[in-house]
């Protein structure tokens, strides 16, 4: 095989001649090879004599840029322009787990915060090993001694060694401790802190990124499943006679999800899916609606729950308010709709498992699918891909979809990729929560805030995970439930949440931002429509309630001040904010809109937000706008409703998403502050939807207690 | 046996004349930059050129471009140097990216057949390509770009 055609082979994850090639290589650049002798000083970066740079990433890509900004800090410490490194996707290892979480995953907006420490001592270390084999092959003190951009130079000016010439020289080298590291200061750092260019833009542009979806080892076939038509549903019996006589079919078998059909080609797979006849049990669904759940869930609300958090005493607090509300506010389940559906390849053979997927849960994926096969973890390997986007839904509880592709693998003998249709993913559940909340909320008699209460009802999602059980049994209740309420920056003095966990048979997920993105909602609403009541405007009152914390305080400003509040705006447009934290980062936003009757126009939205320190400015640009947008396709039409334990929406054409002529201009301000590094995939999500239904009510007056906004203004 | 014209390349393929384009090209061809993302032509992940007009290729049976040229992203090379391209690596437009090939042939059309699109003519070529990622802002500057690195003769 020429080293080409290896190249080429390695870049779209192939088993090559009989033998798993361990890493799959997604070449920024063509024409990656593997250099003579590379030193290698941990697991996470190779020097190659070639004068080649590689990163082994352990986390999955899905459009928030890691790809980027970890390369970005090891390379940082190793000297060498970022632009040189080629990145590979890593296998399971516990090299690659959470520092504390002890496994390998992609969530939380933390890889960045989780990573950042160590990234920086994995490249310093290999620059200190380079440059103490400059000093001893020189004969000089390494204090002599500086780098720049992958080379050694003599502080004098004099001698000149590239890190190729020095890496075998490296090797031999031990490895020095931490404490013999010496990390860069932030002042003398050349690329963290400044923009940096995508490392994944070539592969992306040219069509040549490998997705889960993409991926080709020889001899594969596809699958599709005829999944359960509602929630719950189980396969009564099945007739695949019409389905194997379709050309291209080759098997037809039961799987826990569904019946699998698998063939050549996937439109041949799609043929015989529509030829299957299965029935099915759907007695589990059956009694399940939106509308059932709506009319039940509110009785809870008014009930006494489970408490998460109890400051002050709002029950005096509520005799006391000189003026109160008392309002519900709901949430619809929604999609994910990552734009990349999702799917898995498996290759079970000789007892042994092979994985092809985009995934944010590398070691859960793995050891799921280890104990469905009954095999040992150590005869799996999964090989990470590009995600086409990720959301949460690629961090399955369950690991729903590869678990599901080795079953559907098993026994087959030759890859197969289970491939879901977009509605298979869309109707096919681990949505954001369906929520109602009842909230009480009032003022003193000089109109500064009292209280706080919120009851919430809803099936929370870290229950519905393994990872959550000790979580909650240590607390006792389901933190998921509250997540952006229970710990809202603004200071009530007293504040009480409570929940009651619902157990409806539909699936649910982290979907961006998790509990934020519905909290976020009601306690804007609930804080914004308390500032009517004061006879103050959203911006003023949010000033009062945020005095305490200057951090926030900083970002709510930066947002009111570039957005020009309180200035006069063109006819029929008006300002709506909002404000929230998660993870670790604080993010303000006023949109600002129009009304004319059903029709909700956002022209422009300006954000600011603290993430602590900026590693890549312009991906943070990219991230909040991303996430404003994701927010704000949610905000104006997105539901998914269920009827007789069926998703009545199924595809683009009834789930609208945001599209380019309803985009509005989004304008992102870095607050830099000495906090923590904040995350970044997330926070942008939250206060879309309240700022832009506290706009409409600006311009109309009427309260948006329900999303999607669509919804509220029939 | 159906014959495809594919990027300037006649290629043989055994077919089930409904089976869309979509399919042949990733599954028969191998060509996977175009991307599956609805089925229903409503999204634009699967946007191909056939004689120089952007095509949704999940709704277009193979036997129906059997005389025709087809064009995927692969067709603009492997290195990222056509303006379209260039614009987007200048702007850091991708995010996950999977979108991307069918927004940058929408947007190849758009620049070939206008020198000087405005946001109008953005709205109304790219309305039809979601992205789940939220990159309009980046594609619609992008495509400024592009046009203006065309305009210029290839020259930045
Ligand atoms: S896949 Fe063809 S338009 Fe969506
Ligand atoms: S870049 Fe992810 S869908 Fe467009």
């Amino acid at each position: 095989m020429s080293t080409n055609r290896r190249a080429f082979l390695i870049g779209i994850g192939v088993v090559a001649a009989g033998t798993t090639v361990g890493v799959v290589v997604a070449p920024r650049l063509l024409g990656h090879r593997k250099p003579p002798f590379d030193f290698k000083p941990n697991a996470f970066v190779r020097i190659g004599t070639d004068g080649s740079f590689t990163m082994t990433l352990g986390k999955a890509e899905m459009g928030q840029g890691i790809y980027t900004g970890m390369p970005m800090t090891l390379a940082e410490e190793l000297d060498v322009n970022p632009q040189r490194l080629t990145i590979e996707f890593a296998p399971v290892d516990p090299a690659f787990n959470h520092p504390f979480l002890k496994m390998q995953f992609t969530g939380g907006s933390m890889s960045t915060i989780s990573t950042y420490d160590q990234m920086r001592l994995m490249g310093a270390t290999a620059r200190t090993m380079l440059v103490s084999a400059a000093a001893a092959r020189w004969k000089v003190p390494v204090e002599s001694l500086a780098t720049d951009d992958g080379t050694v130079v003599e502080r004098n000016g004099g001698r000149r060694a590239t890190y190729a010439s020095l890496a075998e020289d490296a090797a031999k080298l031990p490895v020095p401790a931490k404490e013999n590291v010496k990390l860069k200061d932030r002042g003398s750092f050349k690329y963290v802190g400044k923009p940096q260019k995508r490392l994944d833009n070539v592969v992306k542009v040219t069509g040549r990124a490998v997705f889960g979806s993409d991926v080709q080892p020889p001899e594969m076939l596809k699958a599709v499943i005829a999944r359960a038509p509602s929630f719950g549903a189980k396969v009564k019996s099945f007739d695949a006679t019409r389905a194997r006589a379709v050309k291209g079919v080759v098997d037809v078998k039961q799987v826990p999800s569904g019946v699998a059909v698998i063939a050549e080609n996937t439109w041949a797979a799609l043929k015989g899916r529509e030829a299957l006849q299965v029935e099915w049990d759907e007695s589990a669904g059956q009694n399940v609606s939106t509308a059932s759940l709506r009319a039940e869930w509110r009785g809870l609300a008014a009930k006494p729950g489970t408490v998460g958090k109890d400051v002050g005493n709002v029950k005096n607090a509520l005799a006391n308010a000189a003026r109160k509300i008392d309002v519900e506010y709901e949430l619809p389940y929604l999609a994910h709709a990552c734009m990349e559906p999702m799917n898995a390849a498996a290759l079970v053979k000789d007892g042994r498992c092979t994985l092809w997927v985009g995934t944010q849960n590398q070691s859960q994926d793995l050891n799921l699918v280890a104990q469905a096969l009954g095999i040992p973890p150590a005869n799996v390997e999964l090989h990470t891909q590009f995600l086409g986007g990720g959301f949460g839904r690629r961090a399955s509880t369950h690991s729903d979809f590869t678990v599901e592709a080795a079953h559907v693998a098993n026994g087959v003998g030759r890859p197969v990729h289970v491939v879901w249709t977009r509605e298979d993913d869309m109707r096919g559940g681990f949505y954001r929560p369906y929520s109602i909340s009842r909230v009480r909320a009032g003022l003193t008699a000089d109109g500064k805030p009292l209280f706080y209460h919120q009851t919430v009802v809803g099936k929370p999602v870290l229950k519905q995970s393994p990872i959550g059980k000790p979580i909650i049994d240590k607390l006792g209740f389901d933190p998921s439930s509250f997540e952006g309420a229970a710990n809202t920056l603004y200071g009530f003095q007293n504040l009480r949440v409570e929940s009651h966990d619902t157990d409806e048979v539909v699936t649910n997920l982290w979907w961006r931002s998790v509990g934020n993105s519905i909290h976020g909602f009601v306690v804007n609403g609930v804080v914004d429509e308390l500032a009517t009541l004061a006879g103050q405007d959203g911006y003023a009152f949010r000033r009062e309630l945020l005095a305490t914390q200057p951090r926030a305080l900083a970002v709510l400003d930066a947002a009111a001040k570039n957005a020009g509040w309180g200035q006069p705006l063109p006819a029929g447009r008006h300002h709506g904010i909002a404000l929230h934290e998660s993870f670790g980062s604080i993010v303000a936003e006023v949109a600002e809109v129009s009304v004319e009757g059903r029709n909700v126009r956002v022209h422009r939205v300006t954000c600011a937000i603290d993430c602590g320190f900026a590693i890549n400015p312009d991906q943070v640009v990219a991230q909040v706008q991303s996430a404003v947008i994701y927010g704000l396709s949610a905000a104006l039409a997105g539901e998914i409703t269920i009827d007789k334990g069926r998703a009545v929406q199924g595809n683009f054409t009834d789930y609208p998403v945001l599209r380019m002529s309803e985009v509005p201009q989004i304008d992102v301000h870095i607050v830099e502050s000495d906090g923590p590094l904040g995350g970044l995939g997330e926070p942008g999500t939250p206060p879309i939807a309240p700022a832009v239904c506290a706009a409409i009510h600006a311009a109309t007056g009427q309260r948006i207690r329900r999303l999607p906004i669509a919804a509220s203004l029939a | 046996m159906i014959t495809l014209n594919v990027n300037g390349q006649s290629r043989q393929i055994d077919a089930d004349p409904e089976m869309p384009l979509l399919w042949a090209l990733r599954d028969l061809l191998k060509l996977t930059g175009t991307k599956y993302g609805c089925g229903v032509a409503a999204c634009g992940a699967c946007t191909v050129h056939v004689d120089g007009q952007p095509v949704r290729s999940c709704v277009t049976p193979v036997s129906s471009v059997a005389n025709a040229k087809i064009a995927t992203i692969e067709s603009l090379g492997v290195k990222g140097d056509h303006p379209v391209q260039r614009a987007w690596i200048e702007l850091d437009v991708v995010q996950c990216g999977y979108c991307q090939s069918g927004q940058i042939m929408s947007a190849v059309a758009l620049v070939e057949s206008n020198a000087n699109p405005t946001d109008a003519d953005i709205d109304a070529a790219m309305d039809g390509n979601i992205c789940r990622c939220g990159t309009y802002p980046r594609i619609r500057a992008a495509i400024k770009r592009a046009a203006e690195i065309k305009r210029n003769g290839g020259a930045a």
